[in-house]
C-alpha cells in the first residue's frame, strides 16, 4: 500500500469534561454535582469511540450493555436509537451512568484507556438518558405477549428494579414490594440528592410502571405478608431487599443525641428530606462539627451532606490510610475538592457527651499501618498512649451494614450464611428454598448499585427460563 | 389511602382515637404490635402501636395524644379524610400465656395500648388485676374497656380528683404486696411510669414487660435510631421490640434519647400552631 492513499490522520479530541458545579458553590447546596453534557458535547464525546469489533467495555459491564451501538447512535445525532439500545439491557441508564464506577468496569477496559484517557462512556449512557427524560417522545421498548406468569419483586432497589424491568419486557406479570412508602431502595433512602436525584429514581420508577410494573409500597414483607403467603400468588419469587442492618461502633457513648448510623443519617435528609426542614417534618441535628467514621462512597456520601446542612467542620475519620479507602476515587475527590477533612490512620475509642446527652467529642487513638490482612490491605495496629480529643456534636457511623433478618427469618427454607446473608447460585441467582430467587446487597453484603443491577439481571434470566421451560 | 372511618375525641381533646381502614394490617395485627402513619408528603413517620383491630370490618384503631406537630397535624384529620401512608403491623407481638395472676398497669395513651393485652390475658383464663392513672379525672381514657377487660380495676389520679390520689406505683405496691401469686406484670405508659414500675415489680420478684416508645424512623430495623439498652445489650425497639423486660431496660438512656430534637420539635410545633391561626377556618 503507498503513502497517499493513507487518510489524513484525525485530530485528536481530548475527553469531554462534564461541566460541574463549582465546588465552593455546591458545598452548600443540595442540587447535583455533574451539570451533564450538551448534545454538542456528547457527540463530540461519543466520536472518540473507536468503534471496537470486539469490545472489552462490554465485558467490564454487568449488564453486558452494547456500548459500542449506543455510543454510534450519539455520535450520528440520533438519541432515541441510543436510548433504545440502553434499554434493551438495562431499565436504570440514567441511575448507572451517575452512580456506576465506570473507572473498573467498562471505561477501566476501554482500550483508549492505555495510551490514552478511556472514553467518557458512564457520561454518555447518562445524556442519552437525560435527554430521553427531558426532550425525548413519549416511547417504550417493545414488550413480548403476556405469558400469564406472575413474579412477586421483594425491594424496590437496583437489584429488584432490573429484574422487575427484565421480566415485564418478557410478557410476564411483576409486583414490587417496597417496605418504605417510596420506590427505589438505596437509590432513594441512601445516595444523596446531590449525587442521584430523586426526581430520577422516581422517573425510572415511573417508566417501569407504564411498562406495566405494579409497585406495592408500605409492604413490609417479612410482616404484614410472608415470603410462603407470596408464593400462593406468584408463580416466582424474587429477593432484592438489601443488606440493612446498620453496624454501629461498640464503643462507650453511642446513645449520646448526634450518634448516627450512616443509614439513619441518610435516610432523614435523603427519602425524609430533613435537609429542608422544617418544611418537611423530620428533623436532623445540624452540627457544627461533623465526624464521619468509615472511607467507604456511604462514609463519603454523609460527609458531603454534613457539609450541605452547615457544617463548619466535616471530618472523615479512617483507620486506616488513604490509599486503602474503599470509596470511588470520582467520590473522594469530590469531597476534598468540597473541604471534607480527612484524619486517616485514626480509630475512634469513646463518644464523650455533656450532662444533657448531647455528643461533645470522640477520643480516637492514632494507628500505624502493620502487616496486610485477610482482605490483603494491610492492617491498622494503634499506638499505645496516642490518644486525643476531636470535638464535634455530630457523629455519623458508616462502616458497613449487615444482614437485616426481618425477612430471612420469617422465611423458612431459606439458606442463610454464617453472617446471616442468602445463599443463592451466583450464576442463578437460586436459594434453597424452591420458586425463589435472591440478588444484590442480602447475597453478596453491602456492595455497588451496578452489582445489585447485574445480580438482577442473572436471576430475572433464570426466572424467566423457569417460567417459560420449568427450570 | 387509608380513610379514617371513626374519629373520637378523649381527654378534653388532647387525645385522639382514630379507626382507620387498612384491611390487609387489621388480618395480620396482634396485640403489642405497631404502625407507622404519615399524613402526607412533608410529613413525618409516626410509630403508634394498635388499640385495637376490626378484621371483619377492615379495621385498625390508634390512639394518641396532641403532643407536636406531627400529632397535631394528624388532629386536624376528620372522618373520611385519609393517612398518606400506614405501614405495618412492625414489631414482635405481646407473648400472651396464661399465668394464673397478672396486673396491668397503665399511664396516659398507654392505656391504650395496654388494653388489648389486658383483654388477650384475660381471654386466656388469667386473673387479671389492672391499675390506670392519669394526672386529673377528666385525662383518663378507656376506664368502661379496661373494666371489662379485667376482674380487678384500680383507678389513680396525681390530684384526687377520681380513684385514688398518687401515682399508679402506690396501689401497684399494695397490689403486690396483697398478691403473692401474681406472675406477671404488664406496665405500659410514661417512661418515668415504666420505670418506677419496673423497679417496684423488680423488689417483689415479678416478671415485667415494657412497651417502649423511642424515635423511629424505618420502623423495620434499618436505620438503628430507636436502639435502646436492654441487659446491656442494643436492641432496635421497632424489630426486637417494642416490648422488653423492665427490669433489663436502661430507661435513662431512652429518657435520654427522647429529648433528640427538642428544640426542632418546638419550632416545627410553633409554626403549625402560628399557621393554623392564620388559616382559622371559623367564619365568624
Amino acid at each position: 500500500m503507498s503513502e497517499e492513499v493513507k487518510a489524513p490522520k484525525k485530530e485528536k479530541i481530548p475527553r469531554q469534561k462534564m461541566p460541574e458545579q463549582d465546588s465552593q458553590v455546591r458545598r452548600r447546596n443540595f442540587d447535583e454535582v455533574p451539570l451533564g453534557y450538551t448534545p454538542e458535547l456528547a457527540m463530540k464525546e461519543a466520536e472518540r469511540c473507536i468503534q471496537c469489533k470486539d469490545p472489552r467495555c462490554v465485558q467490564g459491564c454487568p449488564v453486558e450493555i452494547d456500548i459500542p451501538g449506543f455510543i454510534k447512535f450519539i455520535k450520528e445525532g440520533d438519541f432515541e436509537a441510543a436510548i433504545r439500545r440502553l434499554w434493551e439491557k438495562n431499565s436504570l441508564p440514567a441511575v448507572c451512568g451517575r452512580v456506576c464506577p465506570q473507572e473498573i468496569q467498562c471505561e477501566g477496559l476501554c482500550i483508549l484507556g492505555k495510551k490514552d484517557e478511556p472514553v467518557a462512556i458512564g457520561n454518555l449512557e447518562r445524556f442519552a438518558a437525560d435527554y430521553q427524560r427531558l426532550h425525548g417522545r413519549d416511547i417504550l421498548p417493545p414488550k413480548a405477549e403476556p405469558t400469564g406468569k406472575k413474579v412477586a419483586v421483594v425491594g424496590s432497589g437496583p437489584a429488584g428494579l432490573t429484574v422487575a424491568g427484565d421480566l415485564i419486557l418478557k410478557g410476564h406479570e411483576v409486583t414490587i414490594f417496597e417496605a418504605l412508602h417510596a420506590p427505589g431502595g438505596v437509590l432513594i433512602y441512601g445516595i444523596p440528592e446531590f449525587r442521584l436525584p430523586k426526581e430520577i429514581v422516581a422517573h425510572e420508577c415511573r417508566y417501569l410502571e407504564r411498562l406495566g410494573v405494579k409497585i406495592e409500597v408500605n409492604a413490609v414483607i417479612g410482616r404484614s405478608e410472608t415470603v410462603d403467603e407470596l408464593l400462593e400468588r406468584f408463580d416466582a419469587v424474587f429477593l432484592g431487599v438489601g443488606a440493612g442492618l446498620p453496624m454501629f461502633l461498640n464503643i462507650p457513648g453511642e446513645h449520646y443525641i448526634g450518634v448516627y448510623s450512616a443509614n439513619e443519617y441518610l435516610t432523614r435528609s435523603n427519602l425524609m428530606r430533613a435537609y429542608d426542614f422544617p418544611n418537611y417534618d423530620t428533623p436532623l441535628v445540624r452540627g457544627k462539627n461533623v465526624a464521619t467514621f468509615g472511607g467507604g462512597n456511604v462514609a463519603m456520601d454523609a460527609a458531603r451532606t454534613a457539609l450541605r446542612m452547615g457544617a463548619e467542620h466535616s471530618y472523615i475519620i479512617y483507620r486506616r490510610s488513604h490509599a486503602e479507602m474503599p470509596a470511588r476515587a470520582a467520590e473522594i475527590h469530590h469531597a476534598e475538592e468540597e473541604g471534607v477533612e480527612f484524619l486517616f490512620l485514626t480509630n475512634p475509642v469513646r463518644f464523650l457527651g455533656n450532662e444533657d446527652g448531647y455528643l461533645t467529642g470522640v477520643e480516637c487513638l492514632r494507628m500505624e499501618l502493620g502487616e496486610p490482612d485477610a482482605s490483603g490491605r494491610r492492617r491498622p495496629v494503634p499506638i499505645p498512649g496516642s490518644e486525643f480529643l476531636v470535638e464535634i456534636d455530630t457523629a455519623v457511623i458508616a462502616i458497613g451494614s449487615g444482614a437485616n433478618p426481618l425477612l430471612t427469618k420469617s422465611t423458612p427454607g431459606l439458606a442463610l450464611n454464617k453472617w446471616g446473608y442468602i445463599i443463592a447460585d451466583p450464576k442463578t441467582g437460586k436459594t434453597m428454598k424452591p420458586r425463589v430467587w435472591a440478588g444484590g446487597d442480602i447475597v453478596t453484603g453491602a456492595a455497588t448499585v451496578i452489582l445489585a443491577m447485574g445480580a438482577g439481571r442473572l436471576a430475572s434470566n433464570s426466572i424467566h427460563d423457569f417460567l417459560t421451560y420449568g427450570w | 389511602m387509608f380513610e379514617i372511618v371513626e374519629r373520637e375525641e378523649m381527654a378534653q381533646g388532647t387525645i385522639i382515637s382514630n379507626w382507620v381502614r387498612a384491611p390487609k394490617i387489621a388480618q395480620k395485627a396482634k396485640p403489642g404490635q405497631f404502625v407507622i402513619l404519615r399524613a402526607n408528603e412533608t410529613g413525618e413517620r409516626i410509630p403508634l402501636t394498635m388499640a385495637d383491630t376490626d378484621p371483619e370490618r377492615g379495621l385498625i384503631n390508634v390512639i394518641y395524644a396532641v403532643v407536636g406537630k406531627s400529632t397535631a397535624l394528624f388532629k386536624t384529620l376528620k372522618v373520611g379524610d385519609s393517612y398518606l401512608d400506614v405501614i405495618g403491623p412492625l414489631g414482635q407481638p405481646t407473648h400472651l400465656e396464661k399465668v394464673g395472676k397478672v396486673v396491668c398497669v397503665g399511664g396516659g395513651t398507654g392505656i391504650a395500648v395496654l388494653h388489648p393485652i389486658t383483654r388477650g390475658l384475660k381471654q386466656l383464663g388469667n386473673h387479671v388485676i389492672a391499675i390506670i392513672g392519669a394526672r386529673t379525672k377528666d385525662l383518663l381514657i378507656l376506664e368502661d374497656k379496661m373494666r371489662a377487660a379485667s376482674h380487678e380495676l384500680h383507678i389513680c389520679t396525681d390530684d384526687g380528683t377520681y380513684g385514688h390520689k398518687g401515682f399508679v406505683t402506690d396501689v401497684l405496691k399494695k397490689v403486690l404486696t396483697e398478691n403473692k401469686d401474681i406472675g406477671l406484670a404488664v406496665c405500659i405508659g410514661p417512661v418515668p411510669m415504666m420505670k418506677f414500675c419496673s423497679q417496684m415489680t423488680k423488689e417483689f420478684g415479678v416478671k415485667t414487660l415494657v412497651s417502649l416508645n423511642p424515635i423511629m424512623l424505618d420502623g423495620t430495623g434499618m436505620c438503628g435510631c430507636c436502639r435502646v439498652q436492654v441487659g446491656g445489650r442494643m436492641q432496635f425497639a421497632c424489630v426486637d421490640g417494642p416490648e422488653f423486660d423492665g427490669h433489663a431496660v436502661d430507661f435513662d438512656e431512652l429518657t435520654l434519647r427522647l429529648r433528640s430534637y427538642l428544640p426542632e420539635e418546638k419550632l416545627s410545633y410553633d409554626r403549625f400552631k402560628a399557621s393554623l391561626g392564620q388559616g382559622c377556618s371559623c367564619k365568624s
